[in-house]
């Protein structure tokens, strides 16, 4: 209606944007005494130490390799002195294997010399393993190894490379600071994917309250035309601001009108879609040689306050980072990634990881415990689910431990974008309920088997 | 990380709170919901004061005070006087009920509404009936007189009838000079149509809420403007209101009222905005909605063209109401990505 020319995709919410830290240009974060990389910070299998304790480390040098196809490396964020492989805190607060290391205060930290590849010259399988040895992971919080999505897949073509610039959560910045600041890389890297995946075409799909973003990444575009250097067609789809437009499908549906049907991928409708955090690192690997390293993270919120957008490397202490930034005394709330999906912290006592978008310090007025009324059947939660579900029966069904019917009612589509917790005037915790009935239902399934 | 905490410093925070996300709310709540249904309904109130004068707005003191009592009396320390329902349906059953009504019944009217209409279901949200007219069709079926006894627009604000303070369970009959025909039942008995002008500024025979058709209007268009509530089932319910009746108007225009006349007179419009987007007690999915609407539109245009009653708004809410769940079954949404249930997958 009102909004239907704009690209979007049904459904959703609008959250208000926070975001204070659009135009504060990139930073980076000071070396620290120690870093912890723990081995599991993608999804997949965890990556296997190939260093010993004790030996000395180079900025960049690869520490632990992948542990399986669905896995990748991890590299030593500085230069310095393995001090340790034993369990450490990860985000989530579980104990997990990691590789500590200790910064020597001596090196300058230089990055290697810039190597570049000639990606044209590769084959498929080299390709794949020169980014799965290059660490590459989906920056936009998901972590998913790279090389996967990278590699060909028999009787499946790629007909669409899609950027994600979407980047929906309020608050986080990361993304746009990059869009703006290295725009010239998000054209290289997708190039060069675009090229491996005989793409036909390349969409960069990004909500237009990053209009200087959209501009950056058009004018790069057009400057690789002209140099000659962007021989499949790039264009910036500018998108509705809504929440979650950054979901994988719910960009696809905007920029393409199409839906990926439920429990497939994007890939068994011709399309690859990647981070442009994720294709700025891959230009950076493969023009230079460096492996994913760092990252840019957001660290905002009302506790912060000198508001950021940092350039860490992985494995900084989160207390590190948020100290950096003037953490507030009186933060009570500590969140690894967006308000709306992201992880919250027990401890600041936790490294950041690849797939740290974001760290938000929220203080007491954030906190006030909301009110939980019985559901008055309102209807708002179906009206902001993107996946089309009915979230106020799903939620009741949860209550109840109807797991049949969860199950037939689709509870497993939801990707838990808590829409429907943002949006309930009553307070329930919908998405949590949900959670816990996907959760519910999958090991019941497993169980059966 | 490490025993030492190299780096904790006294700037660390403490005490961190965990909550599973989302963490941010879209400070929508319930009870604003409920307040804003009870803004719209104001003007309402102060147009059956204008109208049907003190009497008028003793009924409706009456019937949200019983309310709010009843609610108080059976879930005392629960706090859920704190919601506004109990208000809200005190206020639209009030509104509901005719000007001189004997306030006892008014009294147990809202008894019956909060306490048989919501709390013996278990309360707000579970309720199956729109429990301010479970009250009203209680009081029809008990005191059919008194409910369809209308006394007229336009009497002195001061002048209260003798029923008002008619004590419990003795007849009063009020004097047949103060008494008068409804719109409808002048419509349905007599063939008599009203103007169009009288009908939208309320100086006409009715319930307390219904007569002024402008007002209700704009309390609706707040409300859709507000998002309280779901626009889809009054334009659904006034859309085959028009539909059907204007159907009947053309086979037979001397037989049959005029859809306009039909669309502006009795509950239809104060029922339409306040009574059938009562969200608990309507389908939840968008395809439920327009289901529901449609279904209240043809039934009172059913009841009042061949039922025995001049008026079929309640009961055609009421048989809706009932309906919903049913509604509810074969309306929920098609998840993203998957083909309509009974179809081949069209996604794919």
């Amino acid at each position: 209606m009102r909004l239907a020319r704009l690209r979007s995709f049904r459904h959703g919410v609008h959250p208000d944007g926070h975001k204070t830290t659009a135009d504060v240009p990139t930073r980076r974060m000071p070396f620290v005494e120690r870093y912890v990389l723990p081995l599991g910070q993608h999804i997949g299998a965890p990556a296997k130490p190939v260093v010993s304790v004790g030996q000395h480390v180079a900025r960049g040098e690869m520490i632990a390799a992948p542990g399986a196809f669905v896995s990748t490396a991890l590299h030593a964020p500085v230069a310095g002195r393995i001090a340790a492989i034993a369990e450490r805190r990860d985000p989530t607060g579980r104990l997990a294997n990691a590789i500590e290391i200790e910064a020597d205060p001596f090196s300058t930290q230089a990055m290697p010399t810039p190597r570049a590849v000639d990606a044209d010259a590769l084959t498929d399988d080299e390709f794949v393993a020169l980014v799965q040895h290059g660490g590459l992971v989906g920056l936009g919080g998901a972590a998913f190894p790279s090389h996967v999505k990278y590699a060909p897949t028999e009787g499946k073509p790629v007909e669409w490379l899609v950027l994600n610039g979407a980047e929906c959560e309020p608050f986080l910045t990361a993304d746009h600071r990059l869009m703006l600041e290295r725009p010239q890389d998000v054209v290289r890297g997708a190039t060069i994917l675009a090229k491996r995946l005989s793409a036909g075409g390349i969409k960069i799909g990004v909500e237009l309250n990053k209009g200087d973003a959209v501009q950056a990444l058009r004018d790069a575009a057009a400057e690789a035309l002209a140099a000659g250097e962007a021989p499949i067609p790039i264009e910036v789809v500018g998108l509705q601001v809504k929440y979650p437009q950054g979901a994988e499908k719910m960009l696809i549906k905007a920029i393409f009108e199409r839906e990926v049907p439920a429990g497939k991928l994007p890939l068994d409708i011709g399309i690859v879609v990647n981070n442009v955090g994720t294709i700025a690192a891959l230009a950076d690997l493969v023009d230079r040689g460096w492996p994913l390293i760092e990252r840019i993270v957001t660290v905002a919120g009302p506790g912060i306050g000198e508001p950021s957008n940092l350039i860490v490397p992985i494995g900084t202490p989160v207390s590190a980072v948020i100290r950096h930034c003037h953490v507030r005394g009186e933060t009570r709330e500590l969140i690894m990634g967006g308000p709306m999906m992201g992880q919250p912290l027990a401890s600041s006592d936790v490294p950041v990881v690849k797939g740290t978008s974001g760290l938000l310090a929220f203080t007491e007025a954030e906190l006030t415990k909301r009110h939980e009324y019985t559901c008055v059947r309102c209807g708002r939660c179906l009206d902001a689910c993107a996946n089309m579900l009915n979230p106020a029966r799903l939620a009741r069904l949860a209550r109840a431990r109807r797991y049949d019917e969860l199950e037939a009612s689709f509870v497993t589509d939801c990707m838990e974008c808590g829409a429907c917790s943002y949006t309930c005037p009553s307070g329930l915790p919908i998405v949590q309920l949900i959670r816990a009935a996907k959760a519910a239902v999958r090991t019941r399934k497993k169980d059966k088997n | 990380m490490s025993a030492k905490g190299h780096d904790s410093g006294d700037a660390a925070p403490k005490g961190l709170v965990l909550r599973s996300g989302p963490h941010l709310a879209s400070g929508m709540d319930t009870p604003t919901l409920m307040r804003d249904v009870i803004i719209a309904l104001l003007p309402l109130v102060v147009a059956a004061g204008y109208h049907f004068g003190a009497p008028a707005l003793l009924v409706l003191l009456t019937a949200t005070v019983g309310s709010m009592l009843t609610e108080w009396l059976f879930r005392r320390g629960e706090g859920t006087l704190l919601d506004f329902s109990a208000l809200l349906t005190g206020l639209i059953l009030g509104l509901t009920l005719p000007p001189a009504l004997p306030l006892w019944m008014a009294l147990v009217g809202a008894l019956a509404a909060v306490g048989l209409g919501k709390l013996a279901f278990g309360g707000l949200g579970f309720n199956l009936f729109n429990p301010a007219l479970v009250g009203r069709a209680f009081l029809q079926a008990a005191f059919p007189t008194a409910l369809t006894t209308w006394r007229p627009a336009g009497r002195p604000f001061f002048e209260i009838p003798a029923s008002t303070f008619a004590p419990p369970l003795l007849s009063v009959r009020a004097p047949d000079a103060l008494t008068t025909a409804t719109p409808l039942s002048r419509m349905k008995f007599d063939h008599k149509a009203t103007d169009l002008s009288s009908l939208m500024w309320g100086s006409v025979a009715g319930s307390l809420g219904e007569t002024s058709g402008l007002l209700i209007i704009i309390g609706g268009l707040f409300l859709a403007a507000r998002r309280a509530f779901d626009v889809r089932i009054p334009i659904a319910i006034l859309l085959s209101v028009a539909a059907l009746s204007g159907a009947f108007y053309l086979a037979g225009p001397d037989k049959y009222p005029d859809p306009l006349f039909m669309l502006s007179s009795g509950g239809l419009l104060f029922g339409a905005v306040y009574m059938a987007t009562d969200p608990v007690t309507s389908p939840l999915a968008p395809r439920g909605a327009w289901i529901f609407g449609a279904g209240i539109g043809v039934l009172v245009v059913l009841i009042r063209l061949f039922g025995g009653l001049p008026e079929g708004v309640m009961y055609a809410i009421l048989l809706m109401n009932a309906a919903s769940p049913l509604i509810e079954r074969v309306s929920q949404p098609r998840p993203f990505g998957r083909a309509r249930e009974g179809k081949k997958d069209a996604a794919s």
